[in-house]
């Protein structure tokens, strides 16, 4: 028998990992549908063109209806603090939906990783960090956990921003998502005893936002300039570093969700296109060189699905597996929505090349989605350590 | 409690599984019962294939709880029926008997099948008729008086003919037909004067296949399966349970290829360079989705929902094996150079992830030709699951004896 048949022991990589639920519950499917028909009632493709050119993707109604109406905003806030004491496999359905529609919202940055955050903090009811959560749940605000939007979980981003004497905060974080839009801004900044998140509110003094012209237009970017800002501590250096990376991971692994999302629209459209579109007296889509990259797209979407309801399912759980769900989902799922929509573009010939049509939001979109909190690459990094697959010591 | 043996008893649920299981065990100690003797006893409690009918090796029970009646026996030293060996008759022979046989043909076959003491293998694929299936040239002509069916043809790529005692076979019985309609579906009795097998060594130096001549085989009608003509029809129920054979759940995780391809990684750090790396990382997370789709696949089953996705599972199977095996290969640098053994022996059956890494890479090719090659799958994916336009066909209305070959 060779080596490689002896069967090796391996050190660090569990054989047995626990099984994940990887199905949609029935109030799951419900919430689903409740979300899709009002994004198809209230954000088609025109509406968000239309939208994105007034430099105010966001619809205030439509996040009224979505956040407040709906509950979806609160989904993850436990009902003592004024949420819907959810989970994250309810607002991995509401991104899946979010993604298929394109839709301008600031669920991700807001309702996800700005309430993961505050929660992290750990806050007592009749706290002002409970009452902020509180109307971050009801959907009456929204905040932004002000770091790069490129931001990986686990990596120390660089401290920008200072804290100094009655927490003002002073210095500048770049391409922040949402900030624009946010009511609060959760800032990490280097206080006297270390870095700590502090809440300062968009309109205070010496706050100064600068919107960026993003690539994707779906969500605005900006750069948030604080001089001597007046702000609040939410966590100090015991507690910050946690929330923060808390915050990023669980933004990280339900963006795989958005992305499962933009990769069916864009599957389902294209599908749709080839079957009507005729060349050479035929419908594209009977091409076999077509059909095979449609048939492709879906088995990595198959894949993508599994693996962005994993880390979804280990948000909820508290699956110590969880580092290992949210890299997997990133890593994977990054992949298939620019593949999807870059596929999307191709399949629909000049129509996919146009701005009235609306594949370009999705391609917009999943490219920067691709970039957001770590890149595929930066997230198989991470892997590296955490499966025990290390890189070459040479 | 007092039972009415007349009434129909329900299926049985986990427990009574667990408990039936406990009484053939009491009744057949695994330690000291011969394994074939245990695997009949077994049959004939029903626990062969719980879903199966009742004196057919079954109780009728839900497919899900196959799995509670497998943990037992295994945690209790059972013998098993080494379902590797006799992988063609479980999974493809035994569902098509079930479906089409007639009493006395699921009687006679069914539990000698299941036990391993009649090894099964497939007579379908010919020189001239592999992904094109239907376009098979094997001639099946009834005698005039004994109502037998004389069977001349060439088939290939047939695993497990130098053991098998039966083989399921189609053949063309009207080749005045269009292909798909003249076809007619036979249990091959392998040991007919008239079968020849003939090893066909592959690619890996083994002869895992063989080639089988047919040469004036008489099969009795008895042994048809399913209607005259009605073959094509009969032998889609094999092809679907050829592809259904996911389990779904409990997969480990590294628990395939990456896993070698991982154990090797850890153990040499002389190896790793920068690339390798990069790949590695890279197949390792498609490989764990791809555990994960499995295991959703399987929860999808369990709970009634089957999806398309098996199909997915054997495309991407095949895909990443190969890729995985080939890393193999170049991670191993010098003794990736070298091969184990280029004997042409002939298993008793098929091992993807066994021997060395060369042996690996070359086996892993033929993952995305047998059992439907992927560019058939992935037809099949964009016409079923896509609802995509076919090809334009040529073929389907014309009599099989006017088709150009």
């Amino acid at each position: 028998m060779s080596a490689a048949t002896t069967g090796h022991a391996r050190t660090t990589a569990p054989a047995e990992q626990p099984v994940p639920d990887l199905l949609y519950s029935e109030a799951e499917e419900d919430l689903r549908s409740a979300v899709r028909s009002l994004l198809t009632d209230r954000c088609g493709p025109a509406a968000v063109l239309a939208r994105i050119e007034t430099g105010r993707p966001y619809d205030p109604d439509l996040w009224t209806a979505l956040g407040a109406g709906m509950g979806a905003a609160g989904l993850l806030v436990p009902e003592s603090l004024g949420g819907q004491g959810a989970s994250a496999r309810e607002a991995a359905v509401v991104l899946e939906e979010l993604g298929r529609a394109a839709a301008p919202s600031p669920y991700l940055t807001s309702a996800v990783i700005a309430v993961e955050a505050l929660l992290s903090t750990g806050p007592e009811e009749g706290t002002e960090t409970a009452a902020l959560l509180a109307g971050l749940a009801d959907g009456r605000s929204t905040a932004a956990l002000a770091l790069p939007w490129s931001t990986a979980p686990g990596s120390r981003p660089a401290a920008t921003v200072r804290a100094g004497d009655g927490a003002a905060l002073t210095g500048t974080v770049r391409g922040v998502a949402d900030a624009a839009e946010a009511g609060t801004l959760l800032v990490p900044a280097e206080g006297p005893g270390g870095l700590g998140l502090y809440a300062v509110e968009a309109a205070a003094p010496g706050v100064t936002i600068t919107p960026l012209v993003p690539l994707d237009l779906t969500r605005p970017l900006a750069d948030a300039a604080f001089d001597n800002a007046p702000a609040r501590p939410v966590a100090g250096p015991d507690r910050a570093e946690a929330a923060i990376r808390r915050a990023l991971s669980a933004g990280a692994g339900l963006l795989a969700s958005e992305q499962l999302g933009i990769a069916e629209w864009c599957l389902t459209e294209t599908v749709r296109h080839t079957r009507e579109r005729h060349q050479f007296n035929r419908p594209v889509g009977s091409f076999q060189a077509l059909k095979h990259r449609l048939a492709a797209l879906w088995l990595d979407i198959v894949s993508a699905r599994a693996a962005a309801r994993n880390a979804a399912d280990a948000l909820a759980t508290g699956s110590p597996d969880l580092p290992v769900a949210v890299a997997v989902a990133q890593a994977h799922c990054s992949r298939t929505a620019v593949r999807a929509a870059e596929e999307c573009v191709q399949l629909h010939g000049g129509i996919g090349m146009t701005w009235e049509h609306p594949a370009h939001l999705y391609l917009k979109r999943a490219k920067a989605d691709a970039t957001a909190l770590g890149t595929a690459g930066r997230h198989r990094e991470a892997l590296a350590g955490l499966v025990d697959l290390p890189a070459p010591s040479h | 409690m007092q039972r009415n043996a007349a009434a129909p008893q329900p299926a049985p649920d986990a427990d009574g599984l667990r408990r039936r299981v406990r009484d053939l065990l009491d009744a057949h100690d695994p330690a000291t019962t011969p394994r074939e003797e245990f695997l009949r006893a077994r049959f004939d409690a029903g626990l062969a294939w719980v879903h199966f009918p009742e004196g057919l090796g079954g109780l009728g029970a839900p497919r899900s709880l196959q799995r509670v009646v497998d943990t037992e026996l295994e945690a209790a030293g059972a013998p098993d029926n080494d379902p590797r060996r006799i992988g063609i008759g479980l999974g493809m022979a035994a569902p098509t008997i079930l479906r089409y046989g007639t009493e006395e043909q699921k009687k006679r076959f069914l539990r000698p099948l299941w036990t391993g003491e009649e090894v099964w293998c497939q007579l379908f694929s010919e020189p001239g008729a592999g992904s094109d299936l239907a376009a098979l040239a094997t001639r099946a002509v009834r005698e005039d008086g004994t109502g037998d069916w004389v069977v001349d043809g060439q088939k290939v790529w047939t695993s497990s003919a130098h053991v098998a005692r039966w083989a399921i076979l189609i053949a063309r019985t009207d080749p005045d037909q269009p292909k798909h309609r003249g076809i007619t579906y036979f249990l091959c009795d392998m040991t007919d004067p008239g079968v020849e097998v003939r090893p066909l060594r592959q690619i890996t130096g083994e002869a895992e296949f063989n080639e089988v001549f047919l040469t004036g085989v008489r099969i009795p009608d008895s042994h048809r399966l399913g209607e005259i003509g009605d073959g094509w029809k009969v032998a889609q129920t094999t092809l679907n349970n050829e592809r259904v054979a996911i389990g779904g759940g409990r997969v480990p995780r590294e628990g395939g290829m990456i896993g070698k391809a991982a154990a090797t990684w850890r153990e040499r750090p002389e190896l790793r360079t920068h690339d390798l790396h990069q790949r590695l990382l890279g197949l390792w997370v498609e490989a764990e989705a791809a555990r994960l789709a499995a295991i959703r696949l399987g929860q999808q089953l369990a709970t009634g929902q089957p999806g398309p996705e098996g199909v997915a599972m054997k495309l991407g199977f095949a895909r990443l094996a190969q890729e995985i095996s080939g890393l193999e290969v170049e991670l191993l640098a010098d003794e990736g150079l070298t091969y184990q053994d280029w004997t042409m022996v002939r298993p008793q059956h098929v091992d993807f992830t066994g021997r060395d890494a060369g042996y690996r890479y070359l086996r892993a090719k033929g993952n995305s030709i047998e059992g439907g090659t992927s560019e058939v799958l992935l037809n099949i994916v964009a016409e079923r699951v896509l609802g995509l336009p076919g090809e334009p066909r040529t073929d389907k209305d014309v009599p099989w004896k006017e088709l150009a070959r």
